[in-house]
């Protein structure tokens, strides 16, 4: 009999029968409650609160209410809104928190390139006090100089960390705080006559795809370099693209492989003699904080991400928070309204004519701001070095680890160690196995964990990206390699279980091609109606 | 259920063991023996149906008989039905006696015992064509040829197979194409088992093919397809000392994205997004030519599903198959050449519209000029302009699935072909280029 059932668990399951995990795994069962969407929950009429009608007196002296709403500001049709009981949404949403695995549920290092890093409580308490939460934006500068102060000040350490002159906090994210510099970009060329001339953007393959959806979304042709045979950029890629036409590099270091590129600053020289500027995309700096910086590298712009690097949460795409450093050149296109100080007051300034326009209302994610800072503050200047310094020992050690696995590689720059997260290939387990990558991954979830391949397409076969950060133990990464060695001995001695899962989690399989065209993909009620209901005019 | 086909070219792969160039023709065959080759298309066929069947897929299985396909289904423990077929008239396929082994059913349930014995008669004679004669590799074997593969192909066919999987090479994907024609509407999959691999209608290793099979039995219908390439190295050229390809043809195979897409020679994804994006920024191309805006530009397209979806993209309907000339316009084209040959190329190009050459890598190998499309010759490209008239056109993930090798170039001329190489700018979507390195 398994440890399971004599612990009163779940019943084993077909796989169990098979392959009995190493005791040393963890007994892992997801809630799977087969929850419909709130939309199909919907019954018409069912209110979670029904206001009581006013008095007849109350009634009578107030009026038409409505009408004093303008025509224009009154919907012809009720929003289409579910109807449902208070209860019944509470349900609904516990329900679905069950089936989720939250970063603070697992051993989030499979998230490569996300710097899962762990968001420390502490800091959501002064984000909690009401001078923060109870703060409203269009309140006067006199009565928010805390908040305003914490905003200058974090802009001060992101110079420092960064070495760049300006820092606008206003972005949402970091691809909203990417599109923030390319617009600066923009707006520079503008101002020097060469926006005609200078319409081509330059990106590399392993750089976060954010960098090219942004540079075309402004109206950027985008040239992109492939990597060479050490999964580098390739700089005689560069050497042909970059030219009169050329804008700007937009670039992370080091890339989703984890590997730095050592001659950054050729790179940055080549596009400068070009007279193109050079945006760092520094979302990738968990393992280079304190260690190297933006300017020594002759950047011209960079970003951060505070919810990646700055341990702010993720919150599933936004509010994030982002930060654009600039140098003095750039200067006069950040976001407005920067916060300034005179020596007495903190204010917000929003004349700056040169100004690419606000980003995001008012001043960015402000509770993010102050996690960030107290982030920061609570480190210090070395203590951000050794988180850095954590974070690529951990990944080297995970990357130590993972090597023993049977069937995983590690494509490129084969004698360099890797800088905060790892992008691996299961190329030969797959032609060992016929297992391909992904079916790793779902299997991984039956072990309460998982993790992500890669971006498309997929240069690196079978990938797999893990970032392992600086909050994770030694026992929390031998447990990881400990499932991946595991459901890698599956593939080989069982491939079936591997092939079927997951087993013992929520949601079994996403067909994930109707992903994959936006004739089929379906992110909303109404679009799902229409496209996978069939439903016209919805 | 779907009814699914298995055909095996026996003695496909047999001289790559041993070093040799192929496994066509019984001389080569016979040295390939000689030199202790053994056939191993066979056990890679049963490799493809161990998958099918692990993924618990709900489909009736036909073989070819004997070792043209039923051997290799019983090994697999995967229970089939046995379509005869008409003795081809060089070898008297004796292999039918197999065809008495008759079990359909649920494929968990039965196993078909492996054939009894390996039957001796009907030693082949080569064929009139020089096609490749197969045998078993044993002493005793039945040898098998062309012919055999292609009365197979038409008999599963006729059974009513709705995919038809083969294991060879790339003689065996021809003799597939010679059975049903370039308009055939049966999908097929080729188990990669040969030693020339420049067909496109294989995938990546015989797993894979039972694990697309096994998608296409589950989705049948909803799986679409894509039209991939037959090629074959040119015998002739290659005894001049080239290693040439040509391309006879397209094959319609099963395309399953996002299981298929990241291999390395699975890949060639024709998002419609990423495809129309590509011929606004080719038209736009054409049409600042200097003197489009006069005459009208030329746009010479090569061969291959790319350059055909770009075309229809354009409002032109070509073929895959040959290079094709188009005049575009603002919602359609007009075709004033398909199919043309290297005199008719060089008239149009001549006849004084500016012109832009627009090519797609072809087959796995990232050709883009000398295979498969020698019709566009070293004078057509000269005529056009040269290497500056010369458009690279592909899918991110098409190029992904080169792995990082070099796009080639062969036109035959090598000052061309200098021009040619370097790094060169691929248009892989609207406003979205690939700096890629151009090597001979
Ligand atoms: C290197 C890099 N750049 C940009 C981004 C985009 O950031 P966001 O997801 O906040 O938009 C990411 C996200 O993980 C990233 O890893």
């Amino acid at each position: 009999m398994s440890d399971a059932r004599r612990q009163g668990a779940a019943e084993p399951t077909r796989e169990d029968a098979r392959v009995a995990p190493k005791p040393a795994l963890r007994r892992f069962h997801q809630a799977r409650w087969d929850e419909k969407l709130i939309f199909e929950l919907s019954t018409p009429g069912q209110r979670g609160i029904e206001v009581p009608a006013p008095e007849p007196e109350v009634a009578a002296a107030v009026g038409d209410v409505a009408a004093a709403l303008p025509d224009a500001l009154r919907r012809g049709t009720p929003p289409a809104l579910p109807e449902l009981g208070q209860q019944q949404v509470l349900r609904h949403y516990l329900r679905l928190s069950q089936e989720n695995l939250g970063a603070d549920l697992n051993v989030d290092v499979g998230q490569g390139t996300c710097t899962m890093k762990y968001s420390p409580k502490v800091n959501d308490s002064f984000v909690r006090d009401p001078r923060v939460a109870e703060a409203h934006p269009l309140q006067d500068a006199s009565t928010v100089q805390g908040l305003l102060e914490i905003m200058y000040r974090l802009e001060g350490l992101l110079r420092e960390v960064s070495g760049m002159d300006r820092v606008s906090l206003q972005p949402a994210a970091g691809s909203s705080a990417i599109w923030t510099n390319v617009a600066m970009i923009r707006a520079y060329f503008a101002a020097r006559g060469e926006a005609e001339q200078r319409d081509t953007v330059i990106t590399s393959s392993f750089s976060h795809p954010s960098n090219a959806a942004c540079a075309k979304t402004a109206g950027y042709r985008v040239i992109t370099l492939p990597p060479d045979a050490d999964g580098y950029p390739d700089i005689e890629a560069l050497r042909a693209a970059a030219g009169p036409r050329t804008a700007a590099l937009l670039i992370t270091n080091p890339e989703d492989t984890g590997i730095y590129n050592p001659r950054i600053e050729e790179f940055v020289r080549l596009v400068h003699e070009a007279g193109g500027l050079c945006a760092y995309d520094q979302a990738n700096a968990n393992g280079i904080l304190g260690i190297t910086r933006a300017r020594e590298a002759g950047f011209d712009l960079c970003h951060f991400n505070l919810h990646k690097t700055f341990s702010t949460p993720h919150a599933c795409g936004g509010p994030a928070a982002g930060a654009c450093g600039v140098t003095e050149e750039l200067a006069p296109y950040l976001p407005r309204p920067t916060v300034e100080f005179d020596g007495e007051r903190y204010r917000l300034e929003h004349d700056r004519p040169d100004s690419v326009g606000s980003v995001r209302p008012f001043y960015g994610v402000v509770p993010n701001l102050v996690r960030a800072y107290a982030w920061i503050m609570s480190l210090g200047a070395e203590g951000l070095r050794e988180a850095a310094e954590v974070a690529v020992l951990n990944n080297n050690y995970l990357l130590s680890r993972i090597r023993e696995i049977p069937g995983v590689s590690v494509p490129y720059a084969q004698s360099r160690p890797r800088v905060e997260q790892v992008r691996y290939s299961w190329e030969r387990l797959h032609a060992d196995t016929g297992v391909h990558s992904e079916e790793i991954g779902l299997r991984a979830a039956d072990f309460g964990t998982h993790y992500w391949t890669s971006h498309h397409p997929y240069t690196v076969p079978e990938p797999m990206t893990l970032e392992p950060t600086e909050s994770y133990s030694r026992a929390d990464l031998d447990e990881y390699a400990a499932i991946l060695a595991e459901v890698a001995r599956e593939a080989y001695e069982d491939p079936d279980v591997v092939r079927t899962a997951p087993h013992r989690s929520t949601v079994h399989r996403a067909r994930e091609d109707t992903l994959e065209s936006a004739a089929t993909w379906a992110v909303t009620w109404r679009a799902y109606r229409r496209k996978v209901l069939g439903e016209d005019g919805a | 259920m779907i009814r699914v086909g298995l055909v095996v070219n026996p003695v496909a792969g047999l001289g790559g063991r041993v070093g040799l160039q192929g496994s066509d023709g019984e001389a080569v065959q016979q040295r390939a023996r000689e030199l202790g080759a053994r056939p191993r298309a066979g056990t890679r066929a049963r490799a493809a149906l161990s998958e099918l069947a692990a993924r618990g897929a709900d489909v009736e299985l036909l073989a070819a008989p004997g070792v043209l396909g039923a051997r290799w289904a019983a090994g697999a423990g995967w229970p089939h039905r046995v379509v005869p077929v008409a003795p081809s008239s060089e070898t008297g396929s004796a292999e039918c006696a197999d065809s008495a082994v008759l079990r359909p059913g649920s494929p968990r349930l039965g196993v078909v015992p492996p054939a009894r014995r390996a039957p001796g008669s009907g030693v082949g004679t080569r064929a009139p064509d020089a096609g490749h004669v197969h045998d078993a590799g044993r002493p005793g074997a039945p040898r098998t040829t062309a012919a055999d593969t292609v009365a197979a192909v038409r008999a599963l066919r006729d059974a009513g197979v709705r995919l038809l999987l083969f294991a060879g090479g790339d003689g065996t994907a021809r003799d597939v194409y010679d059975a049903l024609g370039g308009d055939t509407e049966l999908t097929v999959l080729g188990i990669p088992t040969g030693v020339k691999m420049h067909s496109a209608v294989f995938s990546v290793n015989p797993r894979a093919a039972g694990e697309v099979a096994a998608v296409y039995g589950r989705e049948e219908g909803g799986v679409p397809t894509r039209r991939a390439e037959v090629m074959d190295r040119d015998e002739a050229a290659l005894r001049q000392g080239r290693v040439t390809a040509r391309l006879y043809g397209w094959l319609p195979v099963p395309f399953v994205p996002a299981r298929l897409q990241q291999r390395k020679t699975g890949g060639t994804v024709l998002s419609p997004d990423a495809v129309g994006g590509i011929a606004r920024e080719v038209r736009e191309a054409a049409q600042r030519l200097p003197g489009a805006g006069s005459r009208g530009p030329l746009l010479v397209l090569g061969p291959g599903t790319t350059t055909q979806a770009l075309a229809a993209a354009l409002g032109a309907e070509v073929g895959p198959t040959g290079v094709s000339a188009l005049v575009p316009g603002g919602g359609t084209a007009e075709v004033v050449a398909r199919n043309a040959g290297g005199d008719a190329l060089l008239d149009l190009v001549r006849a004084g519209r500016p012109a832009l050459v627009a090519l797609s890598p072809v087959g796995g190998q990232g050709f883009l000029l000398g295979r498969g499309n020698q019709q566009l010759g070293p004078e057509v490209i000269r005529a056009a302009g040269g290497a500056a008239r010369v458009l690279v056109v592909c899918t991110e993930s098409k190029l992904a699935a080169l792995g990082g090798r070099p796009l080639l170039v062969d036109s035959g001329d090598d000052a061309l072909d200098a021009e040619l190489t370097g790094y060169r700018p691929v248009i892989t979507g609207r406003g979205a280029l690939t700096m890629y390195r151009v090597t001979i």
